[in-house]
């Protein structure tokens, strides 16, 4: 008993020794590894692939060594590791909320001055708003989607005679037009799961940029208006009179609801089209049919959602991630800084699916003429103004709005919808 | 016991293996803490370590234990041996318990104190209305229909050629994670507008009988209903081969008398067979109540509570993860936790008083 009891703590010795030698053994590989700036982010797969490509000529240029990581439940575990203390060096947070949340909490590093510099020339005014807190800026934006896109079937549209409507009492016509050739002029789907319900935020959203201008809007998604405030009835008034027919909408309210909203588009591409028309963000072209995919230029034509009211021009609703400091370790400036030029954006917007912000960016890096189409109704937009939901506190952004619109479409009267809502904001 | 194999100096032993556990527990504790190393090499000794440790700490205590006589050995040794569980189940069962409880009585955040708010709030709201409405049916309709078509079809593939065929394929959906069987019955339920193509099976058989499509989900209050018949489609697999074990335990000469005595099969079944395995119907029942209570992944991917289906754990996932409301989440918890305390007790009465499975 003895003699094997020795024998244990021996193999014990042995087997806690082996790993502490591999670890020596590896020292060299761990000091490099101290050298590696990790971007932290919630884009994964072919997203994080052309992404690389972005690291790619960053890490040849300079020499350090970024990497990026993309995980499903980013919202949950960078949470977790900054109050952990293990934060990533660079995060890309999708909502701005997130990044005050942090900034308000001391774990994020102010920008240094060359990326304010960046910012300040490459950028209009609102980028650095959503990226500051308190007076400090501390997210620089790359790729950003927009969403005020109204998308239709180029051939059979053309082929119908119908044109682009430039002014909402244009739309309106058009969509009378539609109705009068025994077509549906609108697809709409909410469902996403657990998210059912943001398309019809998004759409609110819009027309609160469209009715009641940008100062309201800003006002309404930080709550020093009440949420059943006139103003928000009026945009509500706007989305009921195409979700309250159903001549307007293709399968009326019930198919609202139960359609996904990647399907949504799907309608628009049935011959002859079940739908013709199909608001939604850039990032739609990716849920059309392979066929039209192969043939964007020609099967597919694209219109910002038109003005309401002239004053404001044609307002964009848009979202994006910032990319924010955890760290200040030598580098991480210097790529936050890399992200502020065009040179960083040209892979993704050739790679397609991605609209930037930056002044300087040269259309003809676009990979097809649709995308460079919307990068121009993006820049043009005189109001740019970032998705409210994700402003708002997520038990309104991502709760009673969205099962709100639910509600809304369901058949719900406007004003018990609103007060729900207005209710179930956060004191 | 085991202490009379050691003749030689037990202090001795204890004096070097009682700082060697120490070292190597906090030590590696401590190498992992500020870890250096890549993750494969972590990883080997992580394990290595965690497990070796365990050795040791035992090892040690038991060796401890040993230096008492051997009457307060025998007395001590039980506890040497499950207080580590204990521990761990404290620190990661009870304790939680206790500061969900604390939690539920302050704001958010858990920065301020607002006594009964959150309470309040549970019984108020419209949605937590919904909520208690809806786990009622649950519990009624969830635990009744499983049971009910679990006894059904033990009862019935008793008398069949194809029993065990019968019951592999009732059996079969227990292997079904419950979001799985979501996704699958989302096909069932799905809904298109009349004129297109009907994917759902529901809706396919209503159009071919000349009927309209219906959104099966998306109609209050049935949609519950709809959700639940998901739930019996599991559940009823466990019942079933629950009850089908007590079945066959009823004895055959009772059986035999009762048909001699000319009672028929309904008055067999009632007066004989049923009150013979009440016991087995009980726990069954009180099993698939706790799952009911806390069936939260159906909600949550086929309607994610929409369409008035919301129910109370996902009322509290809600609050909990998606707007971070940590007092209302726990408060929610604790009322699930005092719901399913009393079947737990009961369970946990008749596990004690026989061997149920």
């Amino acid at each position: 008993m003895k003699r094997r009891s020795k024998g244990l703590v021996v193999a014990l010795i042995l087997l806690l020794t082996i790993p502490a030698v591999w670890a020596t053994g590896t020292k060299e590989a761990a000091a490099t590894e101290s050298n590696v700036i990790k971007v932290f982010g919630n884009f994964r797969g072919e997203e994080a692939a052309r992404f690389d490509e972005v690291v790619k000529i960053f890490n040849e240029k300079t020499g350090y060594n970024v990497v990026y990581e993309g995980s499903p439940e980013f919202e949950t575990q960078i949470l977790i590791q900054a109050e952990a203390g293990t934060p990533p060096d660079i995060a890309a947070l999708p909502q701005p909320g997130l990044m005050k949340n942090f900034a308000e909490k001391g774990y994020l590093k102010p920008l240094a001055q060359s990326v304010l510099d960046g910012i300040n020339s490459n950028y209009a005014p609102v980028w650095r708003e959503l990226g500051s807190y308190d007076g400090t800026t501390y997210g620089v934006f790359h790729r950003v989607s927009a969403k005020s896109y109204v998308w239709y079937p180029k051939k059979a549209f053309e082929a119908k005679g119908y044109k682009v409507p430039t002014t909402w009492d244009e739309l309106k016509a058009l969509e009378q037009q539609i109705i009068a050739d025994g077509g549906t002029p609108w697809s709409i789907g909410f469902e996403a799961g657990n998210a059912t319900g943001w398309v019809g935020t998004d759409w609110i959203e819009d027309l609160m940029l469209r009715t009641a201008g940008p100062e309201v809007y800003d006002k309404w998604v930080n709550h020093e208006i009440p949420f059943d405030d006139p103003a928000v009835q009026k945009a509500f008034s706007y989305f009921g009179e195409i979700i309250q027919d159903p001549k307007e909408v293709y399968g009326g309210a019930t198919n609202i609801l139960t359609t996904s909203y990647g399907d949504a588009i799907k309608p628009l591409f049935e011959n002859p089209p079940a739908a013709y028309l199909h608001r939604q963000a850039n990032f739609i072209t990716t849920f059309m049919p392979e066929d039209i995919q192969a043939n964007l230029a020609d099967e597919v034509g694209v219109f910002a959602l038109p003005a309401i009211d002239e004053q404001w021009g044609v307002p964009m609703l848009g979202a994006g991630d910032q990319y924010v400091a955890f760290s200040d370790k030598p580098g991480v400036m210097e790529f936050l800084q890399f992200l502020t030029t065009w040179e960083s954006c040209v892979p993704l917007a050739k790679a397609g699916g991605a609209l930037f912000p930056h002044l300087d960016q040269n259309l003809a890096d676009y990979g097809n003429p649709i995308e460079q189409q919307m990068a121009k109704m993006l820049m043009e937009a005189k109001v740019f103004r970032f998705d409210g939901s994700d402003l708002m506190p997520a038990e309104v952004g991502a709760g009673s709005f969205w099962t709100g619109m639910v509600d809304y479409v369901s058949g719900r009267d406007v004003k018990t919808v609103l007060s729900t809502i207005e209710q179930s904001w956060p004191q | 016991m085991l202490k009379h194999t050691f003749s030689d100096n037990p202090k001795g032993k204890v004096a070097f293996y009682l700082p060697f556990t120490i070292v190597v527990m906090v030590g590696g504790f401590l190498l992992l803490l500020n870890n250096q190393m890549s993750q494969l090499p972590s990883a080997v000794f992580a394990i290595v370590w965690g497990t070796s440790s365990v050795v040791l700490l035992f090892y040690t205590l038991n060796l401890i234990a040993q230096l008492f006589p051997t009457k307060a050995y025998n007395k001590i040794i039980p506890y040497v041996f499950v207080g580590p569980a204990m521990l761990i189940l404290l620190w990661y069962l009870i304790l939680p318990t206790f500061r969900s409880l604390y939690l539920s009585f302050f704001n958010r955040n858990s920065t301020a104190f607002v006594g009964l708010d959150n309470y309040k709030f549970i019984f108020t709201d419209p949605n937590m209305r919904t909520a208690f409405r809806n786990t009622l049916f649950w519990l009624l309709f969830g635990t009744g229909l499983s049971v009910f078509f679990g006894l059904t079809s033990a009862l019935l593939a008793e008398r069949t050629k194809i029993e065990k065929l019968g019951k592999t394929l009732i059996f079969i959906p227990m292997a079904v994670s419950m979001v799985g069987a979501g996704v699958i019955w989302k096909f069932m339920y799905a809904y298109k507008p009349a004129g297109a193509n009907q994917t759902g099976l529901l809706n396919a058989l209503m159009v071919a009988f000349g009927a309209d499509p219906s959104n099966w989900l998306g109609t209050e209050p049935t949609n519950t209903i709809f959700l639940i018949i998901i739930f019996v489609w599991i559940q009823t697999g466990f019942a079933l081969v629950v009850l089908a074990a007590a079945l066959k335990g009823v004895p055959n000469d009772i059986l035999e008398a009762g048909r001699i005595d000319g009672a028929s099969e309904m008055r067999i079944l009632f007066s004989i067979i049923l009150p013979s395995i009440t016991g087995s119907i009980v726990t069954v029942s009180t099993t698939i109540m706790i799952a009911a209570l806390k069936s939260f992944d159906i909600v949550y991917s086929m309607t994610n509570g929409l369409y008035g289906t919301e129910v109370l754990a996902s009322q509290q996932y809600k609050q909990m993860f998606k707007f971070l409301n940590y007092g209302r989440g726990s408060a929610i918890a604790i009322i699930i936790l005092i719901a399913v305390s009393p079947v737990i007790a009961y369970n946990l009465k008749e596990f004690g008083k026989r061997e149920v499975f």
